[in-house]
């Protein structure tokens, strides 16, 4: 017992701390409440219609005068400008301008600077961004959007991209699964009813692409799919395609799952081989005797005591499927990309470390609900992972 | 080949005909070799053989799993070698039975019938019958990982005759159960043989198993035929060696003929004069067997009751209740073993007691010589 203590501390310190950091992120951002507390408090009296009163300006411009001395300012305007465009300028604009003034009226003075203070948007900009609990990314994340009235909505059109992007992963994966589940089928059933010697043969030729570096294993395919690679110039001297008629197997969804079944495939046939190893041939010969066909014994008598292979197999891949994100980010072009590639996105370019939370806590969730759903069906005692 | 070979029953073609049946997994060493026998309708026949004799390649080869590389299989006169096993209409019980594990017993029972297109209500009807043969009623909803093992090999049983094939194979269904189970399960399916009156091919290697259950033994020995009779005939008039070995218990001796007078000859074995029926052919000078049953031999009979007496030393006396077993050397073997029954006394015999052994002319039989790798398990021959 002991001995597990050093992996499960290191589980703890390199798995289980970062997930929760980031679901805790994906709901929590005082960086707003912390540099505007003042102006806040006045905020929180206001109706929300017309202007708010004197004080909140008063206070909003000390208070940004103060994140500008401590260089917070930029992120204050970064938060809120997810909430209205154009706020990023407008704080550091603002805040450049104050340093120069001692005294009010303050309204006057910020509507100087910039007219916007004249609008109550701004202001319900400010004040959504100032709650430490939000549930704004989690809206965010599926489309939808709170109006300054409080009630939620789903975002314009044209901003509507997180719930497309999730039903194309959802179905992409699954398509994959279902790929990895026709293509490894029949060669996990070859080496499992194989003498020892060849099944020891072709599991090593399934499993040499799992010791193969992925990024070795993804350029070959753009060697081998792209417009100019091995397969459409064998199209091309074959005749079947013309030479300006070269097909795009590549950088599209085409590439992505193409390239995905590839890396996943092993991790269908482990689980399936091992299931079907443990079933004797005999069952066959039994229901052969008993008067079935061979298809008549497949689906009665093979099938079904494959399942917690199938079931194993196919929610690995499923779930590895969801969160891949290195394939589909080198061979997937502007098409193929994935809910984890907006991840990605979020975490290291628009830095919206709260929203690529929230998408990863939707993921999660998601991924529980189905093992959930696995267990109901055929009980989770019976997945078997190779 | 004596008259019990021939056909049994008469009455039209048999069953089952094996007509010399070859089999060779390699190409060059045979597991099977010319293989003959017919079993009548309604019969019980059981092929018994150690390990590696070739029985339960029969039975694979009747049950359409293997195929003959040569000879001919026919059932019901038709040759079978194109019949795939699933149209041959062949129940089969198979060494650990081979149940469904995803299935419940009655699911287990209704699938021959239902990938024969039985209708719904006909098949419940079957399974509880078929149940009922076996004595299982009432367990259509358990799983065959929820059964004992005697219960597991009923349902085995039931969904083979379920469906009513005329033709049922069994290979070594007792195997896997304990002593007593085993007992009990030949009586019940010698019980369950009668009833349906199928004609059943069974696969052992435990005789008293095909003894208890069997109209004929084929008793086999490195894919030949060492004799083919029923249990009693087996038993009194073994014409092999290996028989005489592996059917009961018998004395073996073995030394050469010195005369052979018609029916009968004399053989020398360890320095002792013995008159014999000569099941084999042979000549003075032969080497041979000669096997006398235990329980046939008398310890100091009256002088001249037997045609054959010798003398010999008791080495160990061990008491069974129903009968008194001494050990004893004679002829030339340390290992000659009389039976006394309980009822007749045994004199005060003690170890180390020099006495005189006696047999009818007509107990003791003439057979093929073993070799020594026949026989390697008595080491402590004294010839």
């Amino acid at each position: 017992m002991v001995l597990v203590v050093p992996l499960l501390l290191f589980i703890g310190v390199t798995f289980l701390a970062p997930l929760g950091m980031m679901l805790l992120r994906s709901v929590h951002d005082p960086v707003v409440a912390d540099a505007l507390p003042e102006t806040l408090g006045i905020l929180g009296e206001w109706d929300g219609e017309g202007l708010p009163p004197e004080a909140a300006y008063e206070a909003i411009a000390r208070e940004l005068t103060r994140a500008r001395e401590e260089r917070t300012v930029g992120q204050v305007a970064g938060r809120v400008n997810r909430v209205e465009s154009g706020m990023r300028s407008l704080f550091t604009r603002t805040a450049r301008g104050l340093q120069d003034v001692t005294e009010g009226p303050w309204r006057d003075v910020m509507v100087g600077l910039d007219e916007a203070w004249g609008q109550p948007a701004v202001w319900n900009a400010v004040r959504a961004t100032g709650q430490r609990f939000t549930a704004r990314h989690y809206l965010n994340a599926v489309d939808m959007q709170r109006l300054p009235d409080g009630s939620v909505t789903r975002q314009p059109e044209e901003r509507r991209i997180y719930m497309s992007l999730m039903w194309r992963t959802l179905w992409v994966s699954g398509a994959i699964t279902l790929l990895c589940l026709v293509l490894g089928y029949p060669i996990a059933h070859l080496i499992a009813h194989s003498p020892p010697r060849r099944a020891n043969l072709l599991l090593l030729l399934v499993l040499v692409p799992f010791w193969t570096s992925l990024l070795v294993r993804t350029t070959a395919w753009i060697v081998l799919l792209q417009t100019q690679g091995v397969l459409n110039d064998i199209l091309v001297a074959i005749g079947l395609v013309g030479d300006d008629g070269r097909l795009t197997m590549i950088y599209n969804m085409t590439g992505t799952i193409v390239a995905m079944t590839h890396v996943l495939l092993p991790f269908m046939v482990l689980p399936l081989y091992s299931v079907m190893r443990a079933i004797p041939p005999r069952y066959m010969d039994a229901a052969a005797s008993l008067g079935a066909t061979p298809a008549q014994a497949f689906r009665r008598v093979y099938w079904p005591q494959t399942l917690p292979g199938v079931g194993a197999g196919s929610l690995l891949v499923f779930i590895l499927a969801i969160g891949y994100y290195i394939t589909p980010a080198l061979v997937g072009g502007s098409s193929g990309q994935l809910i984890s590639n907006m991840v990605a996105y979020h975490m290291q370019t628009s830095l919206n470390w709260g929203l690529a939370g929230a998408l990863g806590g939707i993921m999660l969730a998601g991924v529980f609900v189905l093992y959930v759903l696995y267990d109901r069906l055929v009980g989770i005692e019976r997945l078997s992972l190779s | 080949m004596t008259a019990e070979e021939g056909v049994v029953g008469g009455e039209g073609a048999p069953h089952v005909a094996f007509e010399g049946v070859s089999k060779s997994y390699d190409g060059t060493t045979l597991v099977v070799k010319d293989f003959n026998l017919e079993v009548a309708k309604g019969e019980f026949v059981t092929l018994l053989g150690p390990s590696g004799s070739g029985k339960t390649t029969i039975l694979m080869m009747l049950a359409g799993f293997q195929s003959p590389t040569t000879g001919r299989i026919r059932i019901e006169g038709e040759s079978v070698e194109d019949l795939p096993p699933r149209t041959r209409g062949i129940g089969m019980v198979f060494q650990n039975y081979a149940l469904f594990p995803h299935m419940t017993v009655g699911q287990n029972l209704a699938f021959p019938l239902e990938v024969r297109g039985m209708s719904g209500e006909e098949r419940h009807e079957r399974v509880v019958r078929a149940l009922k043969l076996v004595r299982l009623e009432g367990m259509d909803d358990r799983r065959p990982g929820q059964l004992s093992g005697g219960q597991q090999q009923r349902v085995a049983i039931a969904r083979a005759l379920v469906f009513e094939p005329s033709l049922v194979l069994m290979d070594e269904p007792l195997g896997a159960l304990d002593r007593s189970l085993r007992e009990e399960m030949q009586y019940e399916i010698r019980r369950i043989h009668r009833e349906l009156a199928v004609t059943i091919v069974y696969v052992t290697h435990d005789q008293q198993e095909a003894m208890v259950m069997s109209d004929r033994i084929a008793v086999l020995k490195d894919g030949v035929v060492e004799q083919i009779a029923p249990p009693e005939v087996l038993y009194e008039e073994p014409e092999r060696a290996f028989v005489a070995r592996f059917i009961g218990e018998n004395n073996r001796l073995h030394g050469r003929v010195v005369s052979v007078d018609g029916a009968l000859c004399d053989v020398d074995a360890g320095r002792e004069h013995i008159r014999a029926l000569r099941v084999v052919d042979c000549e003075p000078g032969d080497r041979v067997t000669l096997s006398i049953r235990p329980e046939r031999v008398s310890v100091n009979p009256e002088p001249g009751t037997f045609g054959n007496q010798v003398g010999a030393t008791v080495r160990d006396l061990a008491f069974l209740g129903d009968h008194l077993r001494v050990h004893m050397e004679a002829c030339g073997r340390k290992d000659f073993i009389a039976k006394i029954p309980n009822i007749v006394g045994h004199g005060g015999i003690l170890v180390g007691d020099t006495v005189r052994v006696g047999w009818t002319v007509t107990d003791c039989r003439v057979l093929d010589y073993e070799t020594k790798s026949d026989r390697k398990e008595e080491d402590d021959e004294t010839t």
